[in-house]
Parts: structure tokens; sequence; C-alpha cells
């Protein structure tokens, strides 16, 4: 129906996953309540690459539109 | 527990998620054409995705929260709701009623029945199915307002407003099909989001293997830490083996089951009672582009099933884990207690006699209005004599003196515990998540029925698909309006829970037996089923008047029957704990059905010829040839396969 899920899902994770990453990145001191991980920075990239994976997919899957 | 302060980044990944779905809704707005297309997505949704929503849909707030609650209570015997509940009646509906409800072109499962009984077993069907889905929707979102309430200190009424309105956005402009697109959204974000917290959960006990060393030595004296009665005890595995203490008896694990209650009353009368009819979860797999996909959907939807145990189960697990080490310094928290009457304790803390432990510990317990532990509020009160403690380490003191658990908070205590910002507002949303899709699903499946099943059926026919169209749009706002009202309702009074899922069970309990015998037994007639369904619903009530509990007092809790013939409850009316009188009561008015429906069926005559049952009852429908399909797409294959891994998974936490 139109709309592929996959970019919505992808734009959405790349988003929230950039923001996850630098703001690990760039804050540094509330390392202590997650047993001292980075787990904004290591979350975030996990996130990213997820959402950048969705929006491959879905832009692979627009040179073969599926069968109705 | 103090409320969690959230900050900009926090509220950055909330409004991201926000404006994502609400995206969705105004980009499907487009497409929405027919009445069709609103509330039945015109079947042309691929396999995955109806298989993600078909899960996410099932996964409300309640889940997540409830799950983790039982989770504490009950250790890893909790996944019986998921490997023993849920997933062979998934492959069942997949395998062999799939091919009935997609076959026939019905549009929503109470129009099944239309289609082989009659308008009166469909309309019982459709009614109770309309009413339990608002107050199901109603509960979820009660008890959603109310943890972000206590949690993050928002208004009730700003939280009911606020999530109900983005799901009355992006449902009214692209009905289903926004629901089911969402609801994949919603999927991955619930998992995204929880993740890393049980991670580091378990991370934080020191591993799988040292939690359940810990819950060993919990299941020994689960009384210390108020999980259990003084007194009673377990073998060391309570916690930590799923079958083992069950087929040990009802007294030998903490859920108080026997092992046939868990299989037949769960595992199947109340497990393929909803998985099989209930049309939230079905009318996702309705949706799918072709008998293929629907076939495939609940398939693909028992694979993320078979491991949410590792998702929502065993944060709970953390939980009691945690609890039993002293120097994590946390405890599943205690019931919520209102800041009036923690300063109401601190004064009485203050101006307790250290001499007179007695005393003092009940001025302490009425201040604050909760059961207290007499030692650990003694040596508070000796604390502050010897020398003066702050309000906050007195208020710490009481907060851990408390002698009962609110398990519904032990999945937002971990969230606090282990999230800093950013983690903190990514969680936060999958609960959001959860809340939005859980009643998503119930709105989109509650317009779909009430437009066709009550409304096209028996006030407004034959009109133009426009009307329909519309009265599905209006009816999705008196849907999210109704649901609230239920909420409010659900707020003001306390047994109101318990009520409602009372009727649930009445309603939901016989009904497998009426699918089950119209399906496969084409001598199954119109007047049986009604009154067969009917008598079920009768049965459950009566079942429910005549036994109870242990532990509870006859009224709501059941056995009010014995009350008003002025008699005590006799000992062979008694249940050891409340989940076996609820797979009980399910065994039994699933009896009391099949049997009415059998008997009367055979004492009447069908009005339906063999003609007319073609496509609807399994001996009379031409089975399905698979030969064109590549393998690892055959309902009958995949089933198989899954069904293994889950006895596995079984065997496993043997």
């Amino acid at each position: 129906m139109g709309l592929d899920i996959r970019w919505p899902i992808g734009f959405m994770f790349t988003l929230i996953g950039a923001l996850l990453a630098i703001h690990g990145a760039v804050v540094k001191s509330d390392h202590a309540i997650s047993l001292g991980i980075n787990i904004n920075l290591i979350w975030g990239v996990v996130l990213l690459v997820f959402g950048v994976l969705m929006l491959l997919g879905a832009s692979r899957g627009k040179k073969n539109p599926p069968a109705a | 527990m103090q409320a969690i302060q959230l900050q900009w980044i926090d509220y950055t990944v909330l409004i991201a998620y926000v404006a994502f779905v609400i995206g969705i809704g105004w980009t499907l707005a487009r497409y929405m054409k027919t009445s069709s297309d609103f509330l039945t997505s015109a079947r042309s949704i691929p396999t995955w995705v109806t298989g993600l929503a078909f899960i996410s849909a099932n996964l409300g707030a309640l889940e997540l929260v409830g799950m983790a609650a039982s989770g504490a209570k009950y250790g890893i015997a909790t996944a019986h709701f998921y490997w023993v509940g849920a997933i062979p009646a998934m492959i069942f509906l997949a395998v062999f009623m799939m091919p009935f409800y997609y076959g026939s072109k019905a549009r929503s499962t109470p129009e099944y029945l239309k289609m082989r009984f009659d308008e009166r077993v469909r309309g019982l069907n459709a009614i109770a199915f309309a009413v339990m889905t608002i107050f199901a929707s109603g509960i979820s979102m009660d008890a959603l307002a109310k943890l972000l309430n206590e949690l993050l200190g928002w208004n009730y009424n700003f939280a009911l407003l606020i999530c109900s309105g983005v799901v009355l956005l992006y449902v009214l402009k692209g009905g289903l099909t926004s629901a089911i697109y969402t609801e994949v959204l919603q999927f991955f974000m619930i998992v995204l989001g929880f993740a890393p917290v049980v991670y580091l959960g378990l991370k934080d006990v020191g591993g799988w293997h040292a939690m359940n060393h810990s819950l060993q030595a919990v299941a020994a004296n689960p009384s210390a830490l108020y999980l259990k009665d003084a007194g009673i005890t377990y073998a060391p595995n309570a916690w930590t083996s799923a079958w083992q203490p069950l087929l040990g008896g009802p007294s030998a694990n903490p859920m108080g089951v026997d092992w046939f209650a868990m299989i037949f009353g769960l595992g199947f009368v109340l497990s393929f009672g909803y998985w099989c009819t209930n049309f939230l979860v079905v009318q996702r797999a309705m949706a799918a582009k072709n008998m293929t996909a629907a076939r495939n959907t609940p398939l693909v939807a028992a694979v993320p099933k078979m491991l949410f145990p590792f998702l929502v189960i065993v944060p709970g697990m953390i939980a009691v884990a945690l609890t039993s080490m002293p120097d994590k310094n946390y405890r599943i928290p205690p019931p919520i207690v209102s800041q009036e009457n923690y300063a109401k304790a601190v004064d009485a803390v203050r101006s307790a006699n250290p001499a007179d432990s007695v005393a003092a510990v009940k001025a302490v317990g009425d201040a604050l209005g909760e059961k207290v532990a007499a030692d650990k509020i003694a040596s508070l009160v000796a604390a502050n004599a010897a020398s003066k403690l702050s309000d906050d380490q007195i208020k710490q003191g009481l907060y851990n003196s408390m002698t009962e658990n609110y398990y519904s908070g032990v999945i937002l205590s971990l969230v606090k515990k282990y999230c800093p910002p950013g983690l903190l507002g990514l969680a936060l949303t999958a609960l959001l998540a959860s809340f939005m899709s859980g009643m998503a699903g119930n709105v989109t499946a509650f317009n779909t029925v009430f437009t066709y099943d009550l409304y096209q059926a028996y006030f407004v026919k034959g009109r133009s698909d426009r009307h329909y169209f519309l009265t599905g749009k209006v009816i999705t706002v008196v849907g999210i309006v109704l649901s609230m009202g239920a909420a409010y309702f659900a707020k003001q009074y306390d047994n109101a829970m318990d009520i409602i899922q009372l009727v649930f069970g009445f309603v939901n309990a016989p009904i497998f037996a009426t699918f089950l015998l119209g399906m496969f037994w084409k001598r199954t007639t119109g007047t049986g089923a009604f009154l067969g369904l009917f008598g079920g619903i009768a049965g459950s009530t009566v079942f429910h008047a005549l036994t109870i509990a242990t532990g509870n007092l006859p009224g709501v809790k059941g056995a009010y029957l014995w009350n008003i013939l002025g008699q005590a409850v006799p000992e062979s009316c008694k249940f050891p704990s409340e989940m076996a009188q609820n797979f009980w009561l399910a065994a039994f008015a699933f009896t009391v059905c099949f049997m009415l429906t059998l008997v009367i069926s055979l004492a009447t005559k069908s009005q339906k010829t063999d003609a007319d049952l073609k496509g609807l009852v399994y001996s009379l429908t031409p089975k399905i040839v698979d030969h064109n399909i590549p393998i690892y797409q055959k309902p009958a294959v995949v089933g198989i396969v899954l069904l293994i891994v889950c006895v596995i998974l079984n065997l496993i936490f043997w």
C-alpha cells in the first residue's frame, strides 16, 4: 500500500541513533549509572546501523517492486 | 521512589518517535478511499509486516509491566504464558484455521460466525468483543497514565489525553494500515528500547548463572524479600526451572498451579481461545496480501514471541536477584506512598522512643499507611536516636522497611536504575510505544467489528460504501472516547480491574469450543453453537460464584454464592491460587460449551446445506495445495520447525 514501512523505520532509528551516539560522545559525566559503560554511544551506534540497514533494504526493494 | 527527571535529549527522542508515528498516518491518508481500505487494509500487506504487527498488537503496556511483575513473583515459569500459552495456538491458527478465515472472505471473526452459523451467534460474539476491546483499552490506558503520573510526575489527565490523542490522529488518518505500520515501528522500538536495560541488569547481577544462583537462595526463604508469607519455602529451582516445580504440585511452585491446569487450562483453552479467535490479532493476519501470507503471519509472529521472555520476564528475575544482594542497594519497589505520608512517618521516627520499639513500629507504620518490618523500623529509630539522620536517610530507611511489593513498578525501577539521559528517553518511548500499539490494536478491531458486524448488520443496512467509510471514522473517535471513559472507570473503582478481567474470563473461556466445532464438525448447528456459547458463559459465572483461591475473601474474587446461602466455603471449592482458579474455570467453561454444543447440534437440524458450508468447514473445503511455494514458506513445515524449537526451549529451562 503505497508506502514501504522500511523508510520511516530506517529514518527514525538513524536519527535517534545518531542523536544518542553524539550525546554519548559529548557528555561523559553520566556513565556511573550505566555501570561505567558509555551505553549511549554504543547503543546509539547499534540503532544507527539498524536504521541504515532498513534504509538500504527499502532502497533496494524499490528496484524490484513486490508482486501484488 | 523519587520522580524520574527527564532532560532535553529524552524529550527529543520521544518527540521524534511521535512525529514519525503521526507522519505515517498522514502519508497513508491519501490511500484511504473505501471502507475496506480503512477497516481491513484491502488485503494488501506483506507477511513480515503483518507478522510483526500481529505480535505488537498483543504486546500492550500491560504485558510489559505485567510480565516483569510475574517474572519477579514466579520466575522463569512465567515463560509458560509464551511457550505453552501462545506458540502452539499460533501455529494451529496458521496451519488449520487461517484458511477458513481468509478463504471465506469474511471481514471479521464475528462475520465468519455469521457465515458458518447465523446472526445470533455473530451478534453475541460481536457485542461481547466490542465491549471487551473498549475495556481492555481503557484498563491499559489507566495503568499507563498512573505509571506516568507516579514516576514522571505527569498529570494523569494530561498523560491520558496526550497518548490517546496521538493514537487517534494516526488511526483516523490511515486506518488499519496505519495501525499495522506503526505497530511494526513500535515493535522495533520496544525491543531496541528495552534490550540495553536487560543487558545492563544482567551484567550488574553478574550474568545469567550468578542471577540463577541468587534466585536459588531466594527460593529457600522467599519471605525475606516479602515475596511470600513467612514460613513458605520452595526447592532451590522454584524461580529458575519452568517445569520441575510445576510437576511437584501446587504447593511446590510460587504460582500454586498443577501441570494439568497449566496445560489444559492455559495451554489449550485460554491460549487457543485468545490466539485463534480474538479478532484483535486475527485481523492482522486477515490484512495480508494473499493466502500464503495470511497463513504465515502468525508463524512470523511466533519467532519474536518465543524470545520475548528474555526481554520481558528476565527483568523481573533480575529485580529479585538484585534485591537479594545487599550491596546493590536495590529493592523491588514498595507500594507508592505520598510525600505527605512520608513526611508524617519521618516525624514519627524522630519522635519515637527507642526504648519502646513496639509502640515506635506501630506509630511509624500508621503514619506511613503501610505494613512495615518491625526489626528494620526499630533499628532505624535507634540509629536516628544515636546520631540524627537527615530526612532523605530516614525516607530511604522507610522505603526499605515496607513489607509489601509493588510489582508493577519493577520494570521502570530498572530503567531508572540503569539508564542515563538519552537511553532513559529511549526506554520510556518504548513503554509509550507498547501502550500505543495495544490501544491502536483495540481501536482498529473495535471499529471494524462495530461498523460491519453491528452497525451494517443491524442498524443501517445497504447504504453506499462511502457511508460505511465515514461511519468507520466516526466509530474510531467514539471508540477512543469510550476507552477514555473506561480508563476513568478503572481509576475510580479499586475493584474495577478485577471485575473487568473476570468478565473477560467468562466470555473468552468457552468461545474456542464454538470455533473448533464449527470449523471441524459440519454437523454443528447454529442453535447448538448459540446455546452452547451461552451455556459456557453461564457455566463460568456459576463456577466463579462457587470457588475461591485460598487466602481471598468471598466476593469479587469468587465464592459469593456461599455467602448468600449463609454457609462457609467448603474445602473442595478452594484453589491454591488465583491463577489455578482461573485455569480451572477456563477448562470448565470450555467443557460445558463443547458438550452443550455437541448435544444440542445432534438434537437440532442444520439450516445450512453442504454447499453453503464450502470454504467454512474443514471436511467440505478442498485442501490447499502448497506445491508451488518454496519449502521455507509452507506453513505446515515452518510450523513443525517452530514447534520443535519451542519444545527445545522448554527442555533447556526444564
